[in-house]
């Protein structure tokens, strides 16, 4: 499938929450979803920001289940942020996983039971790092039925 | 399986109830949301959510206190668990205490949110399982109280399910003894009225006046003594069934007013001057040969074949002798569980005295017979001496019969048998072998006090 890479955009104030100092990824969903280029049936953000919503403390990341967009959080997924020195190799590997998920779930997929499933639900970042960097056999099935009934690209 | 347990998400932000719902969906929930308490109560008529999330402020209209309130009000089994930014202990105690299931103070760690909503159905999971087999069960165990392994019996089994969730009144004929409460009691449980009432009247227990106030009901002041109105069993039965035992022995004024009732699913009640509609199933049963007492006016015509849409005729024991075994084996388990002793079961030779008897008093015989044997047993199975005094009962040439007519004869075993349980109808019908309202009809005809 065709990828493009998008320049960085401009965050809005209104994404900013001064209180809890993260952002409400709701807000950048929205500017995800307005800066998208027509043709394009998926777009990715991924930010250095620590994500909220304002039920949750905190998100690794969150998509349009069905939809369109999906967005990931560096933040959490960086070991500096546990107060740990920083590991580049892990970095990448957690945030393919988390790529995979956001993904996943714009092209309907919903929270695996299997652990080791790249869709299974993350609530803390060792959950992140006891998934593997793929699908498991069904939600692949799933997903690549779901590709193959699209036309055009990422 | 997820998708079977909506979820509702009430809170005046926008950005609150768009992004709490994105992030359940990707949990593969169905989640809707309202923005205010007015469209939550609209919602929650329309759809059984499982879980609400309610913010507990919201500006204007109704708090989330009230919502949840009204909320229980359209559904008393719906989970709410309240949000709050602002977490005090006296709105915590509150929205416990008005029946809210958590109570959760934003922002909250993501881990939390998963297990309270993962405990939440779990429940919900185990209480939905638990009524659709508490249904199944029922209707099962309504079912195994007719244990018959007799091809004609059977055909009446078939009969009661087929005839289940229909409206169509149901007449059943047979012997006393035979079960035929027991059939109502599975074409009932069998049905669509399964979960309403099922109410039964003896006819022929009642008099004519009491029979009407009990069937109807009655005004305050409809007769000395009805010092307040009082529902009959017909309306009772609203929505479910009236089984009407012994209907053959209800007088002609009470024929007239079934009839109406069968016609018109209304009536009056006693002393009142407005109608009363009803949705009842109507089961009717008798031992008597009604197509006789049509014939010898003792019945009205019309009022049968009202009754006798579907007619079901059980057999008498002594024409499903097959089932005699098998009776006989239930009884003894039942019977010995229910008395704490310990009887294993028949010997051969005890069931061939059983296989001999007549039993006029059909199952119901059988069953006090059983009864009685156990009470008497002492070595843990039943064998032939248990139930010698059925054999010794059973041989004619040891009756010592007087000289006197056949209803006199019968007249003097109900006062003797009245005598020996001093008074007690329901312990002297089971000592003679016929129901209550068998015993109760031939009081009333031989005019015996108790």
């Amino acid at each position: 499938m065709p990828v493009h890479q998008l320049p960085p955009l401009a965050l809005p104030e209104s994404a900013y929450d001064a209180k809890r100092k993260q952002y409400q990824s709701i807000e950048i969903m929205h500017l995800l979803d307005q800066h998208a280029p027509k043709d394009t049936t998926r777009i990715l953000g991924i930010a250095d920001l620590d994500l909220c919503i304002p039920m949750l403390s905190f998100l690794f990341g969150q998509a349009q289940l069905d939809g369109r967009v999906a967005l990931v959080s560096l933040s959490r997924l960086r070991q500096e942020f546990y107060g740990l020195p920083a590991h580049n190799e892990l970095l990448r590997e957690r945030l393919t996983k988390e790529v995979l998920h956001e993904m996943g779930h714009t092209f309907g997929l919903v929270h695996c039971l299997e652990q080791q499933c790249a869709m299974s639900l993350s609530t803390h970042i060792g959950m992140v790092d006891a998934k593997a960097e793929q699908y498991c056999s069904r939600c692949g099935l799933q997903l690549a039925q779901r590709v193959a009934s699209l036309n055009g690209g990422v | 399986m997820k998708k079977n347990w909506p979820i509702l998400v009430v809170d005046d932000e926008d950005v609150m109830c768009e992004s709490m719902a994105a992030w359940l969906r990707e949990d593969g929930y169905r989640v809707e949301t309202a923005p205010n308490g007015q469209k939550a109560i609209e919602l929650t008529t329309a759809t059984d959510y499982a879980i609400c999330f309610v913010d507990l402020k919201m500006p204007g209209g109704m708090d989330g206190i009230e919502t949840m309130m009204e909320i229980h009000r359209a559904r008393p089994d719906a989970s709410v668990i309240i949000i709050t930014a602002y977490a005090t202990v006296d709105t915590a105690i509150q929205a416990m205490k008005e029946g809210a299931q958590e109570y959760i103070v934003k922002p909250c760690n993501p881990q939390e949110i998963s297990m309270l909503v993962s405990r939440i159905l779990k429940l919900k999971k185990l209480q939905s399982e638990n009524a659709i087999l508490r249904k199944k069960l029922t209707r099962q165990y309504r079912h195994h109280d007719i244990i018959t392994k007799n091809p004609r019996m059977q055909e009446i089994l078939s009969l009661t399910q087929e005839v289940a969730s229909l409206r169509s009144t149901v007449l059943i004929r047979g012997e006393s003894g035979t079960g035929k409460e027991l059939v109502a009691r599975a074409v009932h449980f069998s049905g669509s009225r399964a979960d309403k009432p099922f109410i039964v009247v003896s006819c022929a227990a009642l008099t004519e006046t009491l029979l009407e106030s009990e069937l109807f009901g009655y005004e305050r002041g409809a007769f000395t003594g009805a010092n307040g109105q009082a529902k009959g069993k017909f309306e009772l039965a609203n929505g479910g069934t009236i089984f009407l035992d012994e209907i053959g022995d209800i007088s002609p004024k009470l024929q007239a007013d079934l009839l109406r009732v069968l016609q018109e699913r209304r009536f009056y009640r006693v002393g009142g001057t407005e109608e009363v509609q009803v949705d009842v199933r109507v089961i009717a049963a008798t031992n008597k040969n009604l197509p006789q007492e049509v014939q010898q006016g003792r019945f009205r015509e019309d009022l049968y074949y009202r009754l006798n849409v579907i007619e079901i005729r059980l057999p008498a024991l002594r024409e499903r002798r097959e089932d005699i075994p098998l009776l006989a084996e239930h009884f003894v388990q039942r019977i010995s569980s229910e008395l704490g002793k310990e009887v294993q079961g028949l010997s051969p030779a005890a069931l061939k005295v059983l296989m001999a008897h007549d039993w006029p008093g059909n199952v119901r015989e059988l069953e006090n017979v059983i009864e009685r044997a156990i009470v008497t047993c002492r070595n843990g199975m039943l064998d032939e001496p248990d139930f010698s005094w059925l054999q010794r009962g059973g041989s004619r040439e040891n009756w010592e019969i007087p000289d006197v007519s056949l209803g006199e004869l019968e007249r003097r075993a109900i006062v003797a048998a009245l005598e020996r349980k001093h008074g007690n109808v329901k312990e002297a019908s089971a000592a003679l072998g016929i129901d209550r309202s068998t015993l109760y009809d031939k009081l009333k005809r031989y005019e015996i006090a108790h």
